[in-house]
């Protein structure tokens, strides 16, 4: 036997890896930056084999998706205020360690709230309904994401698990709730018609630029929340180590249970901010899975609000410039953006392997360096 | 004496992680029917070097030798495939399968199906052969740790392991289980077998081995027959140089009662009772240490001081220097005990799991206990950093900067930041569990130093120890547990090790799995 | 409110529940794998739709491009397509969560995001192709969905009730059933569970912990891919019905906890799933008075696995505990 793995055993590894803590800042962004270019080139492939389309006309759509006019500017803000709403929302969970995969849900029974308040108040005021509109959605949000948090915090249960699982109750009533207003109401279409005073005010010819100015002061308060504050400094300590935590004198069934209030509470307000600002209606499709999106959005930024902005924009970006390509040929559809934001993510998720490891080729068995 | 054939030749092993040399150009050899000490303070290497053997880590340059031919270990099969078997010192079991489903992990059968009557019957012959004793259908979980090492040990013997490795086997055992594995070590050697022991025990050396090999600084600096060793020629090699390592004790100066705890009866985290009805007194200006075998209730009783454990009843009042009437601490979690103005201070035996927070630098990890400071919802910044830059430099910290997270530190800088922090604080009680694990000589010597003064100071201390000798050396009294209860309190300048031991066991020298009876 | 009986009612509904049980359930099996090695894979409806599409287009186009297109052909081709590409989506993941070490949710919820794109893309293509939204390949329908000749017709309830299915219904069970002896009985089924458990112990004792995941996770993909195809099966190898696919995979994600990671009693389980997602459309027949909407009742199965897993939290045996290493990432020298 002996004999059999030393024959076997002769060669030295080829690879081998090492941990690395001490990539610099520009370094970390370099790598990133060079696999956004490679993941462009394995999307230009991509598409150029299954439409046929020239790949730099590929890119070239790209920056005509999201800068080709004016209009689309404004309607590249309009899809990114959602998506780094529940990226906000989701930072602080995540950073206590707390596997949040529940934005969806939340923000959908956010939503749900804040239409049900616009149909039964319909007649008050838009300065008493509106926000009436975002505090149901906060308390629907908040409640749909303290059960999974109440569970982890005193039983331990799966919160991964369980978040995920809220997701799918809060879409089927949803879809049982429009079911039920459309019965009522053939103009449940649009908010437009059925409750006016439940639509955000225009400003500069949108409704949505109340809800980016809205997300944008709770991005900024959120940084500010989790860097500088007593609550931020806590939960961070829970997210590294309950044990230390419990030493520190610190209620970890509370800083859960608090911080999870206000992640589903931010998802919740995401809800409101769509049903009054953006689509008008509700609709269990509503801002397209973003809940989903925005665990990435979240998790590629490291969890710091600021840095969202970026990386929601990077998703925004490949999104609007798969629905440019798929107008530009028969063989292309819109379902390329899923597609291509996939190829770009695994790209991005994959570099961070680089950034944390080094990998060491041996040959003549000398390392290389 | 005869010299026996070599199992094992490492030439020139080097390994290096970051810009830390752990093992520069090390030759060693190991020989069949021999036990070798491989013997170095903390932080020699000794495990990064037997790793290598064991196919945890692969060496930068060199090259091992088994049975006089060249091998390649990449990994820890490769290892068994040159019946090469290790026993971590951080068991490396799986907690929800029995025994028999640890040894059979891995093993290169010839048909799919376990065969769980064969395993029972092998496992059976190889503990009559040894003097092991173990159950094959037992759950770990429902194991103790003298158990979970018989089973390590089990296991690497069925994967047929000729050079066996055991990396600081007695660190969790009582005197007198030691003396019973070091048995089971001299049948194996008799067998025929390679064993290496892994240690920084002198005493340890002295008693089980045949001959010694020295780590200092990562490389190999002597190898020699232990009948010509002894413990200042030993020490004087790992140190290199000559060094006094007598601990101070000075006497202590007006004792006054601090902490008295009374018939107190915890559960730990799984619902068992882990103190069962103690009752003592910890004074001023006194080192009460704390001795027991692993997870007999020295956790607890440590936390459930500090407010951090379920207490099912009995007390703990808490005197201070000034006044008459005693503070009960029990139902108080560490914030409320804060609040009473009980500076309390804890230096748990989890560094980087409790005591700090790894991802932050000691700065922030300054905070830990005081970032309620202030009235507005926003935490200080400048207090904490000025203290962080005034440990840094006092104990001299060796870390980059203070924003460092602190798990980049290495074991004794780590602990050098958590008991600074803590003294800082200006305690009236200060707990340590196993304050000097893992860390080299001279750390441990800054750390009896910083304890010492403390004493001088009118702290009550209670130090957890596992080194018998240092508890000796260093405390006032020792409280011996077993099994959640008090089996002595003894006075450290006149009791021996083996008194503790025994009471250690339970005080009668019987024990289920057959310590000797010792008079 | 009342309730009436009706056996045809309740025949069907049986039938129903155990076809998309089933669907269900190929998606679990492949996920216990996947748990067993300690990977938990939100990856899953990307990959059932894979396997779906895959094996619709190859059934299709080899239907429409063939003058007399052979049923075995047809069995083949439907059977490996769908695995090859639903295993060719798990590498990706495999590659990512093992070799790059990266998170396991992102990567996972990455993977349902591309799985789900690729599958509708092509799915419009191929539909925008042929002019119609409902097309379907009507031999794969014939070869997959053969009943079992003579017992499923002639033995009356019992015939319908047992008989009734296609192959791959029973091949589930089957499946399960060695799924649960492998992880029990054998060497490499202890050596995977023992990587779900501590996978730094099952490396010290010279598993190869890399190679195992990669083929547990590669597998286990395999087999949830079949279960993206079994869903186009039992719609009649209809195209237009598949984009449900993903609310299948999410149920099987959710099966894995309310079997508490045992694959057998993930077929009763998957039935009973069946069951309650089908019950909007067979319920109405056995309640009256009162209306239940489908959507109420599609909640269900999501409700009693939420119940399933702070039941088990609460905790009993420890063996019903997720594998404890679920989610973490491993690398030999650190530790």
């Amino acid at each position: 036997m002996r004999a059999m793995a030393q024959s076997k055993a002769n060669k030295e590894p080829l690879v081998h890896v090492v941990r690395k803590e001490d990539t610099t800042t520009l370094k970390k962004w370099m790598l990133r930056v060079i696999a956004v270019a490679a993941a462009l080139l394995v999307t230009g492939a991509f598409v150029f084999a299954v439409t046929g389309i020239n790949p730099f006309n590929i890119y070239g759509a790209m920056v005509t998706g999201t800068f080709g006019t004016p209009r689309r500017i404004r309607n590249t803000i309009k899809t990114l205020t959602p998506l780094l709403c529940l990226g906000v929302g989701l930072a602080p969970a995540f950073k206590m360690k707390f596997w949040n995969i529940g934005a969806q849900g939340q923000m959908l029974v956010g939503a749900l709230a804040a239409s049900f308040v616009a149909l039964t108040f319909r007649n008050l005021p838009g300065g008493v309904l509106i926000p009436l509109m975002g505090l149901g959605a906060i308390l629907a949000g908040a409640l749909w994401a303290v059960l999974p948090a109440i569970f982890k915090a005193f039983w331990n249960t799966n919160e991964t698990l369980f978040t995920l699982m809220m997701n799918y109750i809060a879409t089927f009533w949803v879809m049982y709730s429009v079911d039920v207003w459309k019965g009522e109401s053939s103009g449940f279409a649009s908010f437009k018609q059925i409750a006016k005073n439940a639509v955000m005010p225009v400003i500069a010819k949108e409704n949505f630029y109340i809800c980016t100015g809205i997300v944008l002061i709770v991005a900024a308060l959120m940084y500010i929340y989790m860097k500088r504050t007593k609550h931020g400094y806590e939960l961070a300590v829970v997210g590294e180590s309950e044990k230390t935590a419990r030493y520190a004198g610190i209620n970890v069934k509370k800083v859960t249970i608090r911080t999870m209030v206000l992640s589903g509470a931010i998802c919740g307000l995401c809800g409101f901010l769509t049903v009054s600002g953006i689509d008008f209606t509700l609709s269990h499709t509503m801002n397209n899975g973003f809940g989903f999106t925005a665990i990435v959005v979240a998790w590629l930024a490291k969890f710091n609000p600021f840095t969202m902005i970026g990386t929601s924009f990077m998703m925004v970006f490949f999104q609007n410039a798969a629905s440019e390509i798929s107008s530009m040929n028969a063989n292309a559809t819109e379902y390329l953006s899923n597609v291509i934001s996939g190829i770009i993510l695994f790209f991005l998720i994959g570099v961070e392997f680089f950034i944390n490891y080094r990998l060491v080729f041996r040959k003549n068995g000398k390392e290389g360096k | 004496m005869p010299e026996n054939k070599e199992a094992v030749r490492l030439r020139g092993i080097s390994k290096t992680f970051g810009h830390v040399a752990a093992n520069t150009n090390v030759n060693l050899s190991i020989r069949h029917g021999e036990i070798l000490s491989l013997l170095g303070e903390n932080g020699s290497g000794k495990t990064t070097l037997m790793n290598m053997l064991a196919g945890i880590y692969y060496p930068d340059e060199g090259e091992i030798l088994i049975d006089d031919v060249p091998v390649q270990i990449k990994s820890p099969k490769d290892a068994f495939d040159n019946g090469i078997g290790m026993v971590h010192q951080h068991f490396k079991l799986i907690d929800v399968f029995t025994a028999a489903e640890n040894i059979v992990l891995g093993e290169n059968a010839d048909r799919m199906k376990i065969d769980r009557k064969a395993v029972a019957a092998k496992i059976r012959e190889i503990c009559d052969k040894y003097g092991f004793d173990i159950d094959p259908d037992k759950k770990v979980y429902d194991m103790n740790v003298s158990q979970k090492q018989t089973l390590e040990i089990v296991k690497i013997l069925y994967r047929g392991a000729n050079i066996l490795i055991l990396d600081e086997p007695t660190a969790v055992l009582t005197p007198q289980e030691s003396e019973k594995l070091f048995r089971v070590i001299r049948n194996m050697r008799d067998a025929g077998k390679a064993i290496v022991i892994i240690t920084h025990k002198l005493q340890e050396v002295l008693s089980v081995s045949d001959r010694v090999a020295i780590l200092r600084k990562g490389e190999c600096v002597a190898s020699i027959d232990t009948v010509n060793a002894n413990e200042k020629i030993l020490t004087e090699m790992m140190m290199g140089r000559k060094v006094d390592l007598n601990i101070e004790r000075p006497e202590p100066v007006n004792p006054t009662k601090r902490l008295e705890i009374k018939n107190l009866t915890v559960r730990d985290r799984e619902g068992n009772l882990a103190l069962k009805d103690i009752s003592f007194v910890a004074n001023s200006g006194e080192i009460l240490g704390i001795a027991g075998i692993s997870g007999c209730g020295q956790k607890e009783l440590l936390e459930s001081v500090a407010g951090l454990a379920a207490v099912e009843s009995g007390s703990i009042e808490y005197l201070p220097s000034d006044a008459v009437t005693p503070t009960e601490l029990v139902g108080k979690n560490p914030k409320q005990i804060r609040e009473l103005g009980v500076v309390l201070s804890f230096v748990p035996e989890d560094r980087l799991g409790m005591g700090l927070v790894g991802s932050m630098g000691m700065s922030e990890n300054m905070m830990l206990k005081s970032y309620e400071n202030g009235k507005t919802i926003f935490t200080e910044q400048k207090a904490p950093r000025e203290l962080a830059g005034s440990i840094k430099d006092e104990l001299e910290v060796q870390t980059p900067d203070i924003q460092t997270p602190v798990s980049r530190l290495s074991g004794g800088n780590v602990q050098k930041v958590l008991v600074g922090r803590e003294i800082a604080a200006a305690p009236q009680v200060l707990m340590t569990a196993y304050a000097v694990r893992g860390l080299d000589i001279n750390t441990s010597f800054t750390i009896y130093r910083l304890i010492n003064e403390q004493k001088k100071k009118g702290v009550a201390v209670i130090f957890v120890g596992e080194d018998l000798d240092v508890l000796l050396a260093l405390s006032d009294r020792i409280l011996v547990l077993c099994e959640g209860r008090i089996t002595g309190i003894l006075d450290a300048r006149t009791c021996t090790k083996e008194q503790v031991g025994l009471l250690m066991t339970g005080g009668t020298g019987v024990e289920s799995n057959g310590a000797e009876q010792s008079k | 409110m009342g309730i009436i009986w009706n056996l045809d009612s309740m025949l069907g509904w049986i039938v129903m529940a155990v076809n998309f049980g089933s669907v269900i359930l190929y998606g679990a099996m492949g996920e216990i794998l996947t748990e067993k090695a300690g990977h938990l894979n939100l990856g899953v409806p990307g990959i059932m739709l894979c396997g779906g599409i895959s094996g619709f287009a190859a059934t299709f186009l080899y239907e429409q491009n063939t003058a007399n297109p052979s049923g075995f052909v047809m069995l083949l081709l439907g059977l490996l397509s769908s695995i090859v590409a639903a295993t060719l989506a798990g590498l990706i993941y495999a590659f990512l969560t093992i070799t790059l070490k990266a998170n396991q949710n992102v990567t996972g919820i990455t993977l349902t995001t591309f799985g789900a794109g690729i599958a509708k893309h092509f799915g419009s293509v191929i539909s925008a192709k042929s002019g119609s939204t409902a097309i379907r390949s009507a031999l794969a329908d014939e070869v997959f969905n053969a009943k079992i000749p003579f017992l499923s017709t002639n033995l009356g309830v019992v015939g319908k009730l047992l008989f009734n299915y296609g192959f791959l219904v029973y091949l589930a069970i089957i499946l399960a059933i060695l799924l649960q002896l492998f992880f029990n009985k054998t060497h490499q089924g202890l050596n995977l569970r023992a990587i779900g458990e501590n996978p730094g112990t099952a490396d010290a004792m010279g598993i190869n912990v890399t190679g195992y995941k990669y083929a547990a996770i590669l597998t286990g993909s395999a087999i949830s891919g079949l279960g993206g195809f079994l869903y186009l099966v039992i719609n009649n190898v209809q195209w237009s019905t598949a984009l449900d696919i993903e609310g299948m995979g999410w149920l099987a994600v959710a099966l894995v906890i309310f079997a508490t990671w045992k694959p057998v009693n993930a077929i009763w389980g998957g039935y009973l799933f069946g069951f309650l997602s089908k019950a909007g459309a067979y319920a109405p027949t056995f309640i009256t008075g009162i209306v239940i909407s489908q959507h109420i009742w599609n909640m269900t199965p999501y409700i009693v696995t939420i119940l399933v897993l702070i039941f088990v939290s609460f905790r009993m045996k420890r063996e019903s505990r997720p594998p404890q290493a679920l989610g973490l990432s491993y690398f030999r020298e650190d530790r």
